[in-house]
């Protein structure tokens, strides 16, 4: 079975896109060979000179590579196969990789990137960049694939993000749209902390506790430039300000250095770009820490009288944390056994049990 | 290619219209169907009578049944199409989304099935 999911897959590239069957072949091989070329330049060092060394239309090479991501990308496939696809034919990843990473069998996996094959050949979806007037919203849909994927390696798959990020880097190289700088900046900013995000028992560090010597110099210098740039555009978005929220974090020698005050201000900013209840909850937790918890507790109640967050383990963590800062003992236990019960990721379920623990209370099971 | 660009709208909506919405209603579905004709998209397109006005047809086994509706509890019904010219799904979304319907209602765009001719 398996076998002739991947006899299906291989054959097509030839079949599926009757339009231009050899650009695809052609874009993916020069894809993977741009790539090795890369590698070896990083390897061998800067001096050498590799962009020689490549076959001449470097323009059309550029349009290939954006043509293969915008078409893997495309808004109207199943959002699951957008991500196997860019995995597989960007990334190089193999069906087997992609379905150990989403906790899928390669046999399913493989039948819904035919699937989506079989509807970029028959609806006709184009192998093209978008005009201008749609690229807006097209790249978005990319943004939002790329960060899936990083998202998905956040924990446990330090490869995934990493493809995440060399894919980031890619887009920003081929499209250098302020979207497309902020969501880079935004991941190397988050990357640089990778070590101390969780100890050595695998549970969540919480930002105030995470040895900041450890963080990645290097790529936080990096993010921040790259938000600095992305804001010399004017044009700023949601990926942009949060990627500037993450540079104020980083920035700060202790937790105790941390400019509220400023964050607050990008919460504002974000909330009106790209509102929604999620950065509600972080704006409050922000206001907590700059005007003191109750602040924040008012307003982190207020989002879940709408019933809006009920089952986001986040906001009941969040109003956990707030009540135990407060001296509330009993409601602080209750919110933190509230948030465990709704957290899947071991790391965060780590995190609510040892708060219990320091509280006193049973974890529940 | 061609697509099928059906659109799903409250057709509650043009029955509670005002006459002055339903006029700026029709203008609004003329100008689209003007501009996509001067374009060169279009092929063809009707607007529907409501729900309560459709039959449904069935035959088992040779035997004819006949009955009202369809009745489904859905929020949207069909309640118009066009048919159209587009070179990919890109250019026929950009059509689509300048239906009158697609800013309140929703546009469901279908390839249509090519055949070879015999």
């Amino acid at each position: 079975m398996q076998e002739a999911f991947a006899a299906a897959l291989e054959r097509w590239p030839i079949e599926g896109i009757p339009a231009n069957p050899r650009s695809w072949l052609i874009s993916t091989g020069r894809f993977k060979a741009i790539d090795r070329l890369r590698k070896n330049r990083r390897e061998v060092g800067l001096e050498v000179d590799v962009i020689q060394e490549l076959p001449e239309e470097p323009h059309d090479l550029v349009d290939d590579r954006l043509r293969l991501i915008f078409t893997c990308c495309h808004p109207a496939l199943n959002p699951d196969a957008q991500v196997a696809m860019t995995l597989r034919e960007i990334c190089g990843l193999t069906t087997e990789q992609v379905a150990a990473a989403f906790l899928t069998t390669p046999p399913t996996l493989a039948q819904r990137i035919v699937r989506a094959k079989t509807k970029i050949r028959d609806a006709k979806i184009p192998y093209e960049i978008p005009e201008r007037r749609d690229l807006p919203a097209r790249l978005a849909s990319v943004l939002h694939v790329v960060y899936l994927v990083y998202n998905q390696g956040y924990f446990t798959r330090p490869d995934l993000a990493a493809e995440a990020i060399r894919l980031g880097r890619l887009l920003v190289e081929l499209l250098p749209e302020p979207e497309a700088i902020g969501l880079l900046a935004l991941m190397l900013l988050h990357d640089a902390r990778r070590a101390t995000r969780t100890n050595s028992k695998g549970e969540l560090v919480p930002l105030e506790e995470q040895d900041r010597t450890r963080w990645s110099r290097e790529q936080i210098k990096e993010g921040a430039a790259l938000v600095e740039r992305g804001f010399g555009s004017r044009q700023v978005g949601p990926y942009l300000l949060q990627a500037a929220i993450a540079a104020v974090h980083a920035e700060a020698a202790r937790s105790a250095d941390t400019d509220w005050s400023e964050i607050v201000g990008l919460y504002d900013v974000l909330l009106r770009a790209d509102p929604s209840p999620v950065i509600e909850l972080n704006r409050a937790a922000a206001i907590a820490m700059r005007d003191g918890p109750q602040h924040g507790l008012a307003l982190i109640d207020q989002i879940l009288a709408r019933k809006e967050l009920t089952d986001y383990h986040l906001a009941h963590a969040a109003r956990a944390d707030l009540l135990r800062r407060l001296g509330d003992k009993p409601r602080a236990i209750a919110a933190y056994q509230q948030a465990l019960a709704l957290a899947v990721e071991g790391p965060e379920r780590g995190l609510l049990g040892r708060r219990l623990r320091e509280l006193g209370a049973e974890e529940m099971a | 290619m061609r697509y099928l660009c059906l659109i799903y709208e409250d057709e509650k909506w043009w029955e509670k219209a005002t006459p002055a919405d339903m006029q700026q209603g029709v203008a609004e579905y003329n100008g689209f169907t003007e501009a996509i004709k001067k374009a060169g998209n279009y092929i063809g397109g009707e607007a529907l009578q409501p729900t309560k006005t459709a039959t449904s047809v069935r035959v088992r086994n040779g035997k004819l049944s006949t009955t009202d509706g369809p009745y489904v509890e859905t929020k949207e019904q069909l309640g118009g199409y066009y048919l159209i010219k587009a070179k990919d799904l890109n250019e026929a979304v950009q059509v689509a989304s300048r239906i009158p319907g697609a800013k309140h209602g929703t546009v469901e765009v279908r390839p249509v099935m090519e055949f070879d001719q015999p």
